[in-house]
């Protein structure tokens, strides 16, 4: 059985930290208004920031199937959403032929069944699904083109797709319907005007221990506080691409893996590569930056102590 | 978490029923959208829903309920932040300010400790400026200081396009309606119908196949072919202020003409300026454009430019095997300071470069200045311009599809390698 949707912004928070995924405010609110209003929630934020994960939490914790479309460019109806099985419709045709059916009125009914259709993710989610209505993710939608959007606004707004040889399919519950973007293009407004919009921001220091402590529990508290402030850091820096929140986890988990207890600048070159994904980024810090940093870090660390 | 303050007649108290509080987000999304935010009634009939939706306890909820609907992009955000809590904290100023349309007080004198109200926003609480304050008890303080900081290198001045004259205008729309930009279209992955393409298509043939004659032929289908992303890049620097005219008219030409142009101007820093020449009147589009643009004909730094646009724009502009039209005549007030590198980048990142420069209308031109050896490894093709000074001339160079690139290019360039 589905768990029910939460009953306000606390429960929704609550709700989150039970799939281990420690929410701010802004965003239980905009998640919650989204699954009470039952309207599609937008994410928008810079890779690592956890906009996937959302999703997956959300299955987890409601007790839903999770239906994932990930996008692509070139993604088309066939992929998206149905595809005829033309091998079995062809042999139906066959078979048809050798008994001697000529009633073709009768025939094309028959191949256009719903038993030689093939479901994609978009028309699975409007299915009734016994688990309760499913969690649908649209993942990176950016990366699709503009003809491939302007169809999900029938499916967005409506909760519905039309196939020609068969009519209207439309869901008899509304999926929970979360979409993500990396911006690497604007999407419509017109479809972003249909969703709650989000941008998933970094997390605050306070934040980002938190999730550590959960998604990296074998780091000790004194490293992860020192990884915390040492990547809260290096954001502020003007780079190619900033490190993330799944950089900052990767990055715990791997130095606890090397039994690193206090960080240092050697280990901090050696292990660079798990935080930053370009050359030129990695380049830039590697030696006297990464120390000065280090001890920028340690500096704050042992003015503020935790608590 | 702060608390609601104490609400005057009409914020949103305690019944979400109430329609002063309908009222109230009306107002307030009058005041987004003056701000330049895109609401429409739709939205607030949504923000009024969600708001009843998540209730009104505490004041961050309040927010972040609005925020999901009226925001949808994140540049969107610092405006909307500044008007909610310029808005929600004493919504008497805003609605005395537009019952009467009265500039009464500029911006409450405490607003946050120094920080600067956007401009947009200013404005948006200011409404109708220009109108007799007749029944203003006191005069209107509006202190708008300059925004921006004034370096040695950037002159900071609006430039004003009313100047330009209509037969100017009616001219430059003929000669532009006729310009076509010659881009090689490129194959996406979507396929459309074709009696001779490569692949079969399943579904049509046996959609075919119901007919009365039977399937006698199978339906193809082969890689559709569009225009690729256009990615305009516009020196306006004092060098080139002889021609920024001209090359905003063709800017505004060739976004109005295909879909997914993106324009930018550089001089000392880099501006977006597509939404503002998507508008389908030149003139709007254009005085909205000079309107956002802050440094024209100052100093050029085009490496940090680039650098801007290859960190904050790149990937967002560039997929999907971009064009990108470079337009400056690489004269670099910073020694072309970075340019190597970010030329580099940009240049991989694209899937064609190509660099106009009018100094290339001069026979004589040779890659001496330190911008333009840096950037001439990186283009892949390299088109003079020729005879500038008039629109016209301007036209016939770029709309001429037998204008290639220059045949020194490549001498060019296997010599600066060398170097």
């Amino acid at each position: 059985m589905p768990s029910p949707i939460p009953a306000s912004i606390d429960a929704t928070v609550e709700l989150l930290k039970g799939g281990d995924y420690i929410a701010d405010r802004s965003l239980a609110t905009v998640l919650y208004l989204a699954l009470k209003l039952g309207r599609p929630l937008f994410c928008e934020g810079e890779a690592g920031v956890g906009k996937t994960e959302i999703a997956k939490v959300l299955a987890e914790t409601l007790k839903r199937p999770l239906i994932r479309l990930q996008c692509y460019e070139g993604l088309d109806v066939a992929s998206a959403v149905y595809e005829w099985n033309y091998a079995r419709q062809m042999i139906e045709i066959r078979l048809a032929e050798a008994q001697g059916v000529h009633n073709r009125g009768e025939l094309a009914a028959d191949i256009f069944d719903e038993k030689f259709l093939i479901r994609r993710p978009l028309l699975e989610a409007l299915q009734p699904h016994v688990e309760g209505a499913p969690i649908l993710l649209i993942d990176e939608l950016d990366r699709t083109d503009e003809p491939f959007e302007a169809y999900l606004l029938e499916v967005l707004s409506d909760f519905q797709v039309t196939i020609p040889e068969l009519g209207t399919v439309k869901a008899a519950e509304r999926p929970i319907v979360i979409v993500t973007s990396n911006r690497t293009r604007e999407i419509h407004d017109a479809l972003k005007r249909r969703c709650f919009y989000h941008w998933v921001d970094y997390p605050d220091l306070k934040r980002e221990l938190e999730i550590l402590k959960v998604k990296a529990p074998g780091a000790s508290e004194r490293l992860s506080r020192q990884v915390v402030g040492f990547v809260q850091e290096l954001r502020k820096l003007d780079l190619f691409k900033a490190p993330g929140v799944a950089e900052s986890i990767d990055w715990s988990t791997a130095l606890s893996e090397l039994d690193v207890l206090d960080l240092d600048p050697r280990t901090i070159n050696d292990t660079l590569g798990v935080l930053l994904k370009y050359q030129d980024d990695i380049q830039r810090l590697q030696g006297s930056e990464a120390a000065e940093i280090l001890r920028k870090v340690k500096s704050d660390i042992a003015a503020q102590p935790l608590g | 978490m702060d608390t609601l303050p104490d609400p005057p007649a009409g914020l949103p108290g305690r019944e979400p029923r109430d329609g002063k509080l309908a009222s109230n987000i009306v107002h307030f999304a009058r005041t987004l959208r003056t701000a330049g935010l895109k609401v429409g009634p739709g939205q607030i009939l949504r923000a009024i829903e969600a708001v009843e939706a998540a209730g009104l306890r505490n004041r961050d909820d309040f927010y972040w309920t609005l925020h999901s609907v009226f925001v949808n992009r994140r540049d969107q955000r610092e405006i909307f932040d500044q008007a909610f809590h310029v808005y929600w904290r004493n919504p008497r100023l805003l609605e005395k300010m537009m019952d009467m349309l009265l500039p009464q007080i500029g911006v409450p004198a405490e607003q946050d400790k120094g920080k600067q109200l956007s401009r947009r926003l200013q404005e948006a609480l200011q409404p109708g400026q220009g109108e007799a304050p007749e029944q203003s008890e006191e005069p209107p303080e509006v202190e708008v200081e300059a925004t921006f900081t004034v370096s040695d290198r950037e002159v900071l001045q609006t430039r004003d396009f009313e100047q330009m004259s209509q037969s100017e205008i009616d001219e430059a729309l003929r000669a532009i309606s006729r310009l076509r930009l010659p881009v090689p279209e490129r194959r996406t992955r979507r396929y459309q119908p074709a009696r001779r393409g490569p692949r079969i298509d399943f579904r049509a043939s046996l959609r075919r196949a119901m007919r009365p004659e039977g399937l006698t032929e199978l339906a193809r289908r082969e890689p559709r072919r569009r225009p690729p992303p256009l990615v305009i890049l516009c020196d306006i620097s004092g060098s080139m202020a002889r021609y920024t005219r001209m090359f905003l008219h063709f800017m505004h030409a060739i976004t109005n003409d295909r879909d997914r142009v993106y324009c930018f101007t550089f001089g000392t820093r880099l501006s977006n300026v597509t939404r503002a020449l998507r508008n389908r009147d030149v003139d709007i589009a254009l005085q909205k454009a000079s309107a956002q643009v802050e440094d024209w004909s100052g100093g050029t730094r085009i490496g940090q430019a680039l650098h801007e646009f290859n960190n904050k724009w790149s990937r967002r502009v560039l997929g999907q095997g971009a064009v990108v039209l470079l337009i400056t005549d690489g004269l670099d007030r910073e020694g072309a300071s970075g340019l190597d590198e970010e030329m580099e980048r940009l240049h991989k990142s694209c899937s064609r470069m190509i660099w106009l420069n009018p100094l290339l209308r001069y026979g004589g031109y040779e890659p001496k200045s330190q911008g333009n050896k840096a950037m001439l490894p990186h283009v892949d093709d390299f088109r003079p311009v020729h005879n500038l000074e008039s629109l016209s001339g301007l036209i016939a160079a770029l709309g001429a599809r037998t204008v290639g690139a220059d045949k020194r290019l490549s001498g060019w360039q296997t010599e600066l390698r060398k170097e």
